[in-house]
């Protein structure tokens, strides 16, 4: 459920839960990783977790699944906050895969789906027995169900049944091996609370968060950009609007909203008005079916 | 006061407490058009007339296929006068695991009951538990009272019998308040019903925006669980040494004495760090860095507690537990016991009573604990661990109880007496 109205003083509460999260795993896991995708959720995440270790360098590297998908603008930012930080990074290029015959290219020509087995072959490479996310409760009916602390089987694995209850703050990290724990440190927050903390702290985000001039074109009721995942096709009129992203995934499903918000405070008046939740509005994989969320996530993906 | 409310909800299967939650979300207006779309859209093709607000929360396939709620789910929402984070426990089965999850962060806890039944097994099992955990406030909602033509004198005797239950546990009457609705219909929900003209008192999202939040318990003795050591060893910072954590209780200042536990060492608050610049003071709920005058050895799990009011510092455990596992507890049985940052070797060494919720009454020396029991055990601890009474500091008196073999949680634990 998207909230509207937050007071800027849980940001404070917030805040400390989140890096209190972050510190639990780095006691906790041998390698942990921070799942990056330039978005404003990851970028948000990393924010924090430079906080909760300061003045020391944050003890994890990131990984990004690279659909090949991806906005230009988007992998600048993930190159530049990297080098910035001077953080490690980790690619999974979900080309690869597809080059080497592991993954077949989806008739839809979609890739978010794709993602899923990249990201688990390259948590168990790695031996990763901690993974950040940064998804929220409020996204989506299936993540509300989301323990902070999730475990998942050896083939990465949702089982809602299943979930250890949580209490307190008193996190419970423990798992076999092979196993893994996905730890999502964002939980709690909220679409408008991202916002008002990016306002509060002054987040750099990509640029395409931001209104600007680009061509695109109508499909499924979404603007969508033209781009290596195939558009516009016959019949599908480009136009130049001045649009933003309220989020950034694999630029195939990812639909631009209109609007003239340029600043920070521009946006924040335009998510408290909007009638619409940020994935209903421009995400197309949510929308295969009823369930769409909570059947990717039973197979691994976050 | 705070701006932000943590609440809980508890009832029994069919009590319409998805109902109540999608109506609250719905008259908030937390739920956006492309959800409410999708819940119309799912409603017809269920062949309903009006859209069922349940769909809103039940999140899970099988949920909706079978018209329950099978996990606790986390849910948002806000007014302008308070922002809300709402636990949405089902009322199945393992009833008790679920109201612990739910509950065990709560400041404030929402029973239902269908008022054709009145206060049921389960909402006295719930209201005990709720008690147990220390929640510290109650609100009845008394639902369906529509289908009783909004009879006044079923909903009194219903409010006069919860809240007698209430106070046999421990609540004091100012804290528990009884509102008749209809969730189905919006009655004193979100808006004041004309079809309740005996009722005078606050709808429930009224309530629910004014009542009183307990603060963090500042006036408390520090309570710092040292989570992390921050040793940057960069050129800028070689020396840096500091103790990283969320302050569990009290307040803490630069130059207060304190000692570290189990250790006994004494030292003094030479600064309090964050990443936004040293602070004057930090109370409970912050997450900061401290750095000591002396260099002591200091690892993660060790607790920074005020000098002239430790915790005492234990080899044996005495305490509640709520058993949230199929896996019985025998004595005997090797677990292990996280409190603060620390993960301790346990030995089950006595299980005392078994705690019926239905009586309030304890049976004594039981052979097991079985999913969903509240008991008093014994626990024999590896290594000694500083622990407080529950009822004094909550975040320094409760534990997890966990399966070494494959990780579970077994059951959250709770020191000192919780019952007689």
């Amino acid at each position: 459920m998207t909230t509207l109205e937050p007071a800027t003083d849980n940001l404070v509460a917030l805040e400390s839960e989140a890096i209190h999260i972050f510190r639990e795993v780095a006691g906790e896991f041998d390698r942990p990783v921070i799942l990056f995708s330039g978005g404003k959720d990851s970028t948000l995440m990393l924010h924090l977790a430079i906080k909760a270790f300061w003045p020391a360098p944050v003890p994890f590297p990131l990984l990004h699944v690279d659909t090949g998908h991806n906005f230009p603008e988007v992998l600048d930012f993930r190159d530049h906050v990297v080098e910035k930080h001077g953080l490690r990074l980790v690619v999974a290029k979900v080309q690869d895969w597809i080059d080497d015959g592991r993954l077949e290219e989806r008739a839809d020509g979609l890739r978010n789906p794709l993602q899923t087995t990249p990201l688990l072959e390259t948590i168990a490479g790695h031996k990763f027995d901690a993974v950040f996310g940064g998804g929220r409760r409020d996204e989506e009916r299936a993540r509300a169900k989301e323990r902070i602390f999730s475990l998942r089987n050896a083939f990465g694995q949702w089982e809602p049944r299943r979930q250890r209850p949580e209490l307190w703050n008193l996190y419970n990290g423990r798992h076999r091996p092979g196993e893994q724990v996905r730890v999502f440190p964002l939980s709690n927050w909220t679409e408008a609370d991202v916002w008002h903390y990016i306002a509060r702290e002054q987040v750099a985000l990509p640029s395409i968060y931001y209104a600007h001039e680009r061509p695109v074109y109508r499909r499924d009721g979404m603007w969508l950009t033209e781009g290596p995942w195939g558009g516009p096709r016959d019949g599908e009129d480009v136009a130049t609007k001045s649009v933003r992203y309220r989020t950034v995934g694999d630029g195939s499903c990812t639909g631009a909203v209109e609007s003239t918000a340029t600043t920070v405070d521009e946006v924040i008046a335009e998510v408290t008005a909007s009638r619409l939740t940020e994935r209903g509005a421009t995400r197309a994989d949510d929308r295969m079916s009823e369930a769409a969320m909570e059947d990717r996530k039973r197979e691994g993906y976050f | 006061m705070s701006s932000l409310l943590r609440l809980a909800t508890a009832g029994s299967v069919d009590d319409g407490k998805s109902t109540l939650v999608g109506r609250l979300l719905y008259d908030t207006k937390s739920v956006l058009a492309d959800q409410l779309d999708a819940v119309t859209r799912a409603s017809v093709d269920k062949g309903l007339s009006t859209p069922d607000l349940s769909l809103l929360v039940d999140g899970l396939r099988s949920e909706r296929e079978q018209g329950i709620t099978i996990d606790v789910a986390y849910r948002y929402f806000a007014t302008p006068k308070r922002s809300f984070v709402l636990a949405d426990t089902p009322g199945h089965v393992q009833y008790t695991r679920n109201t612990v999850t739910g509950a065990s962060t709560a400041q404030l806890a929402v029973l239902l009951v269908d008022a054709r039944n009145g206060v049921v097994e389960q909402t006295r099992r719930h209201a005990a538990v709720l008690a147990l955990l220390g929640v510290p406030r109650l609100v009845l909602a008394v639902n369906k009272i529509d289908l009783l033509d909004y009879d006044e004198t079923t909903f009194t005797v219903i409010a006069k019998e919860f809240t007698a239950h209430a106070e046999s546990l421990g609540y004091d009457p100012a804290s528990v308040v009884t509102i008749p609705v209809s969730a189905l219909h919006g009655d004193n929900v979100a808006t004041r019903s004309g079809r309740t003209p005996w009722y005078d008192g606050p709808t429930l999202l009224e309530h629910l925006e004014t009542v009183p939040v307990a603060p963090d318990p500042h006036d408390s003795p520090l309570r710092f669980p040292v989570q992390y050591v921050i040793r940057p060893r960069t050129p800028e910072y070689p020396d840096y040494r500091g103790y990283a954590g969320q302050i569990a209780a009290g307040t803490v200042r630069p130059g207060d004495e304190i000692v570290v536990l189990p250790q006994g060492i004494r030292s003094h608050v030479e600064r309090i760090d964050t990443a936004d610049g040293p602070l004057g003071e930090a109370g409970a709920g912050s997450s900061v860095t401290l750095l000591l005058t002396e260099d002591i050895d200091i690892t993660r799990g060790d607790l920074i507690a005020a000098a002239d009011a430790p915790p005492s510092v234990t080899d044996e455990i005495t305490g509640t537990v709520c058993w949230l596992s199929s896996k019985p507890l025998k004595p005997g049985a090797r677990v292990l016991v996280k409190h603060g940052a620390r993960t301790v070797q346990a030995l089950t060494d006595e299980l005392h009573a078994r705690f019926d919720e239905q009586t309030l009454s304890s049976v004594d020396d039981p052979e097991t604990l079985e999913l969903n029991d509240i008991g008093r055990v014994t626990l024999r601890l590896a290594e000694p661990l500083p622990v407080d009474d529950y009822g004094s500091s909550p975040r320094t008196g409760a534990f997890l109880v966990i399966d070494p073999k494959d990780g579970d949680t077994l059951a959250a634990g709770l020191v000192g007496e919780r019952f007689s």
